[in-house]
């Protein structure tokens, strides 16, 4: 069995090693050394992005769906469960190969991005980043690290399980594609915030920590929202102003408009004084700012308990996969 | 001893029954051959007994067991499906290597020598094989899985007149020397007739008759005589076909006795005849008798 799948599997794991290894030699020629403008690699940081964000779903797609789908298009399944192998054996070694197959293929492709980004990862000066996500940020976060194996393992088994269901290569594709995209997108927005208990601390406004001011669209009144500077690298997850009971104000009281240099002036005549003044205010009303985050130092625990996450929720998937087995004919 | 043992079997799919009340006890070392119109559950049947498909109701038991229950179950059987599917980017080798690899009790010597005999070029993938030489290459890993019961749905459909003849006749080599029991469905008569020594005859989904050809033979007769009603033949004369004609009717029974009407004209039938009758009248009553003029 194990000979026929990887017979099966051979000329699709050939061509993904191969592309691998030309996108491992490309990333090596392009890696940017210190003192480099980081614009020169903005195309192969995002390529790398798109590539590792993307590898899992391809994998699956390509891979695990045609693993089932082409045997029961073809008849095979009927060739291959008459021999003297059991189909849950038929399915455990196809899991067997692939599963390990496409996690090791989405490891190998993470580590090579993973290193080829470092340095602009690391790179400690905000300047230097440019147009560069921050580790933290979830679409890069998930393009580092060993988080893409279990990305791709999940991936993987889900495909296959797709495939099962539905038994057309086409359909199956795109479903598992739309289920993935959405794990995907429900994973940062609902799960990894509350993966480990987010930091929340609430600070002082003041000119030096403030980082933005969102204003209606030409309006004259109170700004919107007011957000204030986070700790280096670290993955905000809320940013707001809480009056003196610790509700959440919005729209701002209106003196922070006071805070405000007027458009048009120029910065060398700013009134700080005014602007002294005005955060003073702002403390004296007990308004200050509510912070909760991950910080950057999480970045490494959240990877592990992200694997971890994905790797627990393949298993109901793999068991559903061998439990309709037995329907399918 | 029986080789495939059904009580009740049925199978759903959605809405329809593709096969309903079956009760069979197929002997062993016999060639047993399937019969019915399409869409009649002879595939159903053969799916249910090779393990491919579960009963929706009533059980069946094949060589002593439920069917695809294990890796001893399964080396026991032998099921080439419709349409004898093969691996289009694998070559005929490579089949041969998959059958070795997967089967137990696999006969190497056996499998090659067919390959070469048949004039299958072993370095060519099955996608480009005919599609008599498919079937002959699904055949080949049926047979030398080495099986007790070989299950073939239409196995011969797909070959020349001359692949037939040859096939069938190592089909009767193996269950000659091994053994082997097989059951196979086909619509060609002549072939069920020249290796078939059992029958089972299947029409809307239920099992209109089965026994020994022989057997079958032997207790239907074709009566002919003057126009009448046959409602007024004896109990145990069990009406299977009827025709009139404005004078004539002719009537197919199935009966142990000897018939003794005087007014009948009996005749023997042939297995084709026979069979043609039973699918071509799947009710179980007598149609009345209509008026013509």
């Amino acid at each position: 069995m194990t000979w026929l799948t990887w017979r099966q599997l051979r000329f699709p794991l050939v061509s993904v090693y191969a592309a691998l290894a030309v996108v491992t030699a490309l990333l090596a020629g392009t890696r940017l050394v210190g003192g480099q403008d980081p614009g020169d690699g903005e195309f192969w940081y995002s390529a790398g992005l798109f590539a590792v964000n993307g590898l899992p779903a391809l994998l699956a797609v390509f891979w695990g769906v045609p693993m089932i789908t082409r045997e029961l298009e073809a008849g095979t399944h009927n060739l291959v469960w008459n021999q003297s192998v059991t189909r849950t054996r038929w399915l455990a070694v196809k899991l067997g190969i692939g599963v390990p197959a496409a996690a090791l293929t989405a490891g190998l492709l993470s580590l090579v991005v993973t290193w080829w980004a470092d340095p602009v990862d690391t790179s400690a000066v905000p300047e230097r980043v440019g147009n560069f996500g921050r580790l933290m940020t979830p679409v890069v976060f998930a393009a580092r690290g060993i988080a893409p194996v279990g990305y791709a393992a999940f991936a993987f088994v889900l495909g296959i399980a797709v495939a099962i269901l539905l038994r057309r290569t086409v359909t199956a594709m795109a479903v598992t594609l739309v289920v993935y995209a959405a794990v995907q997108l429900a994973v940062p927005l609902a799960v990894r915030p509350h993966l480990l208990p987010p930091v929340g601390e609430t600070v002082a406004i003041t000119e030096a920590n403030i980082a933005g001011i969102r204003a209606e669209e030409g309006g004259r009144g109170a700004p919107e929202a007011l957000t204030v500077l986070a700790p280096a690298g670290a993955w905000v997850l809320t940013n707001e102003t809480v009056d003196a009971n610790g509700a959440v104000v919005r729209p701002l009281p209106a003196v922070v408009g006071d805070c405000l240099p007027p458009a048009a002036e120029d910065p060398r005549d700013l009134d700080l004084d005014r602007i002294h003044a005005c955060f003073a205010r702002l403390s004296d009303h007990g308004y200050r700012q509510h912070l909760t985050y991950q910080p950057a130092s999480r970045f490494w625990p959240l990877q592990w308990v992200e694997l971890a996450l994905f790797l627990v929720l393949s298993a109901p998937v793999t068991w559903f996969c061998f439990g309709r087995l037995r329907r399918l004919s | 001893m029986t080789v495939l043992r059904a009580r009740g079997l049925g199978k759903k799919y959605r809405r329809r029954w593709a096969l309903t009340g079956c009760d069979l006890d197929l002997p062993a070392g016999h060639v047993t051959g399937l019969v019915g119109p399409n869409g009649a559950g002879k595939s159903t049947l053969l799916g249910l007994a090779a393990g491919m498909v579960e009963p929706s109701s009533g059980t069946i038991e094949v060589c002593g067991d439920v069917p695809g229950s294990g890796p001893a179950q399964l080396a026991k059987v032998g099921f080439v499906a419709q349409h004898t599917p093969v691996y289009a980017n694998l070559t005929v080798a490579e089949h041969l290597r998959l059958g070795a690899h997967l089967n137990p009790g696999w006969d190497d010597a056996l499998a090659r020598d067919r390959i070469a005999r048949i004039g299958l070029d072993p370095a060519l993938p099955a996608g480009k094989l005919s599609g008599g030489q498919r079937a002959q290459l699904a055949l080949t890993l049926g047979i030398a899985k080495r099986p007790e019961l070989l299950l073939l749905d239409e196995p011969v459909a797909s070959l020349d007149p001359v692949a037939r003849r040859e096939f069938l006749r190592d089909l009767m080599e193996s269950v000659a020397e091994h053994g082997l029991s097989v059951v196979m469905s086909s619509h060609l008569i002549g072939d069920l007739e020249r290796v078939c020594d059992h029958l089972v005859v299947l029409v809307d989904a239920r099992v209109r008759i089965t026994g020994e050809v022989e057997h079958l033979l032997a207790t239907h007769r074709r009566l002919t005589g003057p126009r009448r009603d046959v409602d007024t033949l004896p109990a145990d004369q069990h009406v299977v076909s009827v025709s009139h004609t404005d004078r004539q009717t002719t009537v197919l029974v199935r009966t142990e006795a000897p018939v003794l009407d005087p007014s009948w004209d009996v005749g023997e039938l042939d297995l084709e005849d026979l069979l043609l009758a039973y699918m071509s009248n799947p009710g179980t009553g007598r149609p009345p008798l209509e008026v013509v003029r």
